[in-house]
């Protein structure tokens, strides 16, 4: 099979749905002229002109509302936050006008709309660049959220994305963008991932590590070096899809393992493994054989300082003491 | 100034004059009586009154056609039943009963009818601007010769994302007339207390090189002919416009605004009342034109009494929602039985 880089996975689930659906337009700030600030959009205006790649102003709100606006009347817009931090000054937006409108309206309207950018740490860029919303707008009905972590999750989640009726916020992440990873060939017809299929990544029997976006790279790590040096057996589950979750493959792997240790770039306070945490002491209870543990980033603002904001942050080798402090 | 003889109003028929008198007659008993259930705690949380800004969204309203599109803040009911929504759904929100226009899952700031090209009802103030925005982009993206109508208060001016909207609005040529509803008051709060302005709000709109205008909200024939210009410009050239229709409302900001007569005078809402009220002035005036007697005036108001008294009894007697509907219409795909729908959890109750 061919490999793709991450960024142009998503590029080509642009384009090819630029190419599936008139309606379809991508918006954002940077996305056409410059190419994208993190090149996600290379080349797209060139190839499809102004009336379907945009570049809007700072204006996180204003666009964003347009495009919630735009899609009550059937457009389909894809908007790039340049960076998911930039959600706050959208906030009112993205989770009153495309959360709350459908319900309000007693399901009149849907909002089609896709909301995509990077969303993490580790870039050295400080806390207001720095957040990982995904749990927080998980939390919120009316919304869905993804968090791809390979290549080809992050094409066929994007495609799913753009064809789901409802609104869609994709987390990508800065870190994963240069990453290559296989990716079928466009011969092979539509690639689509459905929302709410977590996959697992690597089989295991010991204990479950599960997580989404770039902490399934460090999943995979550290399930490495337990079966080379502690010969332990870790599974690996990717979410991919925060909400719609999948809570069947949560449950059938911690009930295969009968251990699990979260991992989760987002802070420990309500982040995404406090719920997978409690579903989990719901579902799963009996066949715990040891309390369900966690690795999020530490719980400050985002440090700075390239010599400890790793350290902050999930990393293997916090996964693998973890995992030791409860195998 | 008389705008009687205007483009848009000389071809109007006695009988079309008329009905926006029965229009705005019937948003005023239809509030008034609502108030009424309100006090006797019939519907629960705000009740926006539009009391004494009637002639704006009749006016405007008036002049949409087939391709244009209207959205609002809170303060809604009369642009509802401008567009053609029934009381009974109306009242029946407000009550909070499954036969409302949202289901009972929006109540009084969330009246919606998207088959009437109405988009709400939005209860965040200036949350409502980039929407209206977003159907103008829409029609121009799909080469309709329509506008969208986006309504505001005055309180609105002063939020960030009403600005952001000017000047996406200017800057990528949309057709979209932003109305600012001014009665004087954002709350309780007046607009000397609350906007830095040199002569008036509108003319923010010069900033963002967009056309505006001032426009007096007592006058039905004005606020037709001034807000048909911008709708013109917004159709053909596809130019936004800013329009301050100035105008009155008698009632507090909520039913729940305690203070409501005392951040204004008594003589200052007596004022309006006896020599601005635009449903008054409107009476009188086709009275003076000859398509009115008092008398019939008086029976239209009759009218709108008994189809008022209609709605809360439908309203009444209409069941709640019912637990099990919580859920529903959170998510299309789930409410559609979809593939989507049915991967994968959605809620998250146990």
């Amino acid at each position: 099979m061919r490999e793709l880089l991450y960024r142009h996975a998503l590029r080509e689930a642009l384009d090819e749905e630029l190419a599936h659906d008139e309606n379809v337009v991508l918006l954002g700030e940077e996305v056409a002229e410059y190419n994208g600030a993190y090149k996600v959009t290379e080349g797209l205006w060139d190839k499809w002109g102004s009336k379907r790649v945009v570049d809007t102003p700072i204006s996180e709100a204003g666009f964003i509302g347009m495009g919630v606006g735009a899609s009550m009347l059937g457009v389909r817009p894809v908007m790039e936050l340049m960076f998911w931090s930039f959600h706050s000054v959208a906030f009112d937006q993205l989770v009153n006008n495309a959360g709350c409108v459908r319900y309000m309206a007693g399901g009149k309207i849907n909002v089609p709309i896709v909301v995509r950018g990077p969303a993490n740490g580790g870039t050295n860029v400080g806390a207001t660049h720095s957040h990982c919303p995904e749990g927080l707008f998980a939390a919120f009905p009316g919304l869905k959220v993804c968090a791809p972590a390979t290549p080809a999750d992050a094409k066929g989640l994007m495609k799913s994305a753009i064809r789901d009726n409802d609104p869609v916020f994709i987390m990508e992440n800065t870190k994963l963008y240069g990453n290559m990873g296989e990716v079928p060939d466009v011969g092979e017809g539509d690639f689509l991932i459905p929302l709410g299929k977590a996959e697992v990544k690597r089989e295991g029997s010991d204990i479950s590590l599960i997580a989404h976006g770039r902490s399934v790279l460090h999943c995979l790590e550290a399930a490495e070096t337990l079966k080379k040096d502690h010969n332990i057996s870790a599974e690996v589950l990717d979410l991919r899809s925060i909400r719609p979750l999948d809570q069947e493959a949560i449950i059938e792997s911690v009930v295969k393992t009968n251990r699990a240790v979260l991992v989760d770039e987002s802070k420990p306070f309500n982040g995404v493994s406090s719920q997978i945490a409690t579903l989990i002491q719901e579902h799963a209870f009996d066949h715990l054989d040891a309390p369900v543990k966690r690795v999020c980033s530490i719980d400050a603002p985002a440090i700075y300082s390239h010599h400890v904001e790793d350290e902050q942050l999930p990393n293997a080798r916090r996964v693998v003491e973890q995992v030791l402090s409860i195998a | 100034m008389d705008f009687s003889s205007s483009p848009v109003n000389r071809g109007l028929s006695p009988q079309d004059k008329i009905d926006f008198y029965r229009t705005m007659v019937r948003i005023r008993r239809f509030e008034h009586l609502a108030l009424g259930q309100y006090q006797k705690d019939k519907m629960g949380g705000f009740l926006h009154l539009y009391i004494g800004q009637e002639s704006v969204a009749v006016g405007a309203v008036s002049l949409m056609g087939e391709h244009d599109h209207v959205i609002t803040a809170y303060r809604d009911h009369g642009h509802a039943l401008a567009v053609g929504m029934i009381m009974d759904e109306c009242m029946a929100e407000l009550f909070g009963k499954v036969t409302g226009c949202s289901k009972g899952k929006g109540g009084s700031m969330h009246f919606f009818a998207p088959d009437k090209n109405f988009w709400g009802g939005h209860g965040i103030v200036a949350g409502q601007t980039p929407l209206g925005l977003g159907l103008g982009y829409a029609l121009k993206y799909q080469g309709l010769p329509g506008c969208a109508l986006c309504f505001l208060g005055d309180g609105a001016i002063n939020q960030g994302v009403f600005h952001e909207s000017l000047n996406i609005a200017s800057l990528f040529e949309i057709p979209v007339v932003y109305i600012i509803e001014n009665n004087g008051y954002s709350m309780g709060t007046s607009q000397t207390r609350s906007s830095a302005y040199r002569d008036c709000l509108a003319q923010r709109a010069e900033a963002y090189n967009m056309a505006w205008d001032l426009v007096n909200g007592e006058d039905l024939y004005e606020v037709r002919a001034k807000t048909h210009i911008a709708m013109e410009r917004a159709r053909k050239e596809h130019r936004p416009s800013l329009l301050e229709i100035q105008t009155y409302r008698y009632y507090g900001h909520s039913v729940a605004d305690a203070n409501a007569d005392k951040y204004r005078t008594p003589e200052e809402i007596g004022r309006y009342k006896t020599y601005h009220d635009p449903i008054r002035l409107w009476e009188r005036r086709l009275i003076e034109e000859g398509h009115l007697t008092a008398e019939e005036a008086k029976a239209l108001e009759k009218e709108a009494t008994k189809e008022t008294a209609k709605a809360i009894k439908f309203a009444e007697s209409s069941l709640p929602p019912t637990v099990d509907d919580i859920l529903h219409d959170v998510y299309w795909e789930v409410d559609e039985d979809t593939e989507a729908g049915n991967t994968g959890r959605h809620f998250f109750n146990d």
